[in-house]
């Protein structure tokens, strides 16, 4: 991350969600090909393609290629997202052609619920047949998770999120830790980081189970653990994220001031 | 070949009790005149088929169209759930709805195989995922060459499709700008196709990302201005974020719902006389 003069200090206050979001864009390199999920995972790229990565290309599901949105899309179809697009392709060559040929580098998800090992669900919540709580389902994620080169996942540290074990197995992750991803013939690496409101998982490299490794300031590892439904492992040596720069949380308000306004128009 | 037909005629000669229908459009030009008129005629048992599952398959598994849906991804988007859906698998209201659901990619491609008139389509996924336990459309298959383990997922040949679309010319070709999404594949897979467009023009002119239908794969067109509504057509309206948060409270509850879907639909005569009851309410912002 580069900063330059004075928007580069660290800023003042913040959220919680600000910093997430921060953070989260800051794993995404220049020039990636990145998937995009809607909701956090789109904002934080987008925020990205604003500050330190403007040659990333975003796609988005819906099958806009380079899309360069000015205000957040409220859905993964919105006109903003075609607008100024490099291209617009039909669904299933965004599928086949983009993602299953190996073209993305990073797929950006979010999730209703993640366990240790990095595997999503958002299919039900409780028995499949008799679910306690009926969500959208797979969309996208099952082949972004497989196909990507790596995944960022975004979600919000809760115990009823970060599960023990998952209702449903939607989207796959590290599967049963270690080289399991690996014997289900998957080419992609699977998730190499988790952003949430109070840190950053990565997973181990030996047994892929998800390890607290940064807090973001202010937040203890203390409380991560009791907003993680698993016994959560913490790295020996913990680092604290940068805070904020002026200039991201400048950027990232911009552009939710400008998504505010849009939809209000 | 495509002919000119009001919508109430269409629905009522190609879609029938029982059929197999795929409403399609990915956000963008969602033939929601078209779904409000299955409604209006009262159409039941339908296997509803669609990859994103939004407001007008709330409506019609709301109304008691639908004895089964096909799907991969079912919400509010950019709002939340759809209540109506979620009350159907969760409390079987006002019947139980059969789900058969997959991921957009397996989605996309069993259009693709309709399409194609080959039974099945093959891709890299599922592998690992809860997804073919529940699901019976999934099953693995061995490539003949390489060896690898893929999965294959059976076509899917709706009997008949609905799209909307911004123009048809006068010889009935159908044209979409913009996101075209499945709309392409939806057509081709089936063995029905209706087409409601913002108008009808002499000739069509170029646009970015235009895909043409010919007359050909259409068999009945229909004029439905703002007929996407609350979605959008590229060139002529925005997309009514306002609605789809309005609609979340409708759906939320069985009575409201009811009520609301009696008054703007089953008491219109058509959809431009929905879209003048419904902004009497306020409820159309753009």
């Amino acid at each position: 991350m580069t900063t330059d003069g004075e928007t580069g200090r660290a800023a003042a206050s913040y959220t919680t969600d600000e910093m997430m979001t921060v953070a989260a864009s800051r794993e995404l390199a220049d020039g990636a090909v990145c998937f995009v999920g809607i909701g956090l995972p789109s904002e934080a790229a987008n925020l990205a393609r604003a500050t330190h990565a403007p040659g990333c290309v975003l796609i988005y599901e819906s099958g806009t290629v380079g899309a360069k949105p000015d205000v957040l899309p409220l859905s993964i179809g919105d006109g903003v997202l075609a607008e100024h697009a490099d291209s617009v392709v039909s669904v299933p060559e965004i599928f086949n052609y983009w993602l299953q040929a190996g073209r993305v580098d990073v797929g950006f998800l979010g999730a209703a619920q993640v366990d240790r090992f990095g595997n999503i669900n958002t299919t039900v919540v409780g028995p499949y047949e008799s679910p306690k709580v009926r969500l959208p389902g797979a969309g996208g994620a099952p082949e972004i998770a497989a196909s990507a080169k790596e995944v960022i996942i975004m979600l919000r540290q809760k115990p009823r999120a970060f599960v023990e074990e998952l209702s449903f197995v939607t989207s796959v992750g590290h599967g049963t830790g270690g080289n399991s991803r690996e014997e289900l013939g998957y080419p992609g690496a699977g998730p190499t980081v988790l952003i949430t409101d109070l840190g950053v998982l990565r997973p181990d490299p030996e047994t892929k189970e998800l390890t607290l490794v940064a807090l973001h300031p202010g937040a203890t590892a203390e409380q991560a653990r009791e907003a993680t439904g698993w016994n959560l492992r913490v790295a020996d040596e913990m680092t604290t994220t940068d805070p904020p720069t002026e200039k991201e949380l400048r950027v990232l308000r911009d552009l939710r001031a400008r998504t505010r306004e849009a939809k209000e128009k | 070949m495509a002919r000119v037909a009001d919508l109430r005629e269409a629905v009522a000669e190609l879609v029938h009790d029982g059929d197999s229908v795929a409403l399609e459009g990915f956000t963008h030009l969602i033939p929601t005149a078209a779904a409000h008129e299955i409604i209006r005629q009262e159409r039941k048992d339908l296997t509803l088929i669609r990859m994103t599952p939004d407001l007008i398959y709330d409506q019609m598994i709301g109304m008691g169209c639908a004895k089964k849906l096909v799907f991969s991804w079912g919400g509010n988007p950019g709002v939340g759930s759809l209540h109506r859906f979620r009350d159907a698998v969760e409390n079987e209201w006002p019947a139980p709805l059969e789900i058969e659901e997959h991921s957009h990619a397996g989605m996309a491609n069993r259009y693709v195989a309709g399409a194609s008139n080959l039974p099945f389509a093959v891709l890299r996924g599922y592998v690992g995922t809860d997804l073919p336990k529940v699901t019976q459309t999934i099953a693995p298959i061995r490539c003949p060459f390489t060896g690898e383990e893929l999965m294959a997922v059976p076509a899917l040949n709706p009997d008949v499709s609905v799209i909307h679309a911004q123009q048809a010319d006068s010889r009935g070709n159908v044209a979409i700008w913009g996101i075209s999404g499945i709309q392409k594949e939806a057509v081709l897979s089936a063995r029905r196709a209706i087409a409601t467009v913002e108008e009808v023009v002499e000739e069509l002119e170029p646009h970015s990302f235009q895909i043409v239908l010919p007359a050909v794969v259409i068999d009945a067109i229909a004029v439905e201005p703002m007929g996407a509504h609350p979605s959008y057509a590229d060139g002529y309206y925005q997309r009514d974020n306002g609605f789809y948060e309005a609609w979340d409270p409708i759906g939320r509850d069985r009575e409201t719902f009811r009520s609301w879907m009696e008054e703007h639909v089953l008491g219109t005569e058509n959809f431009g006389e929905y879209l003048r009851s419904v902004r009497g309410e306020g409820m159309v912002t753009k």
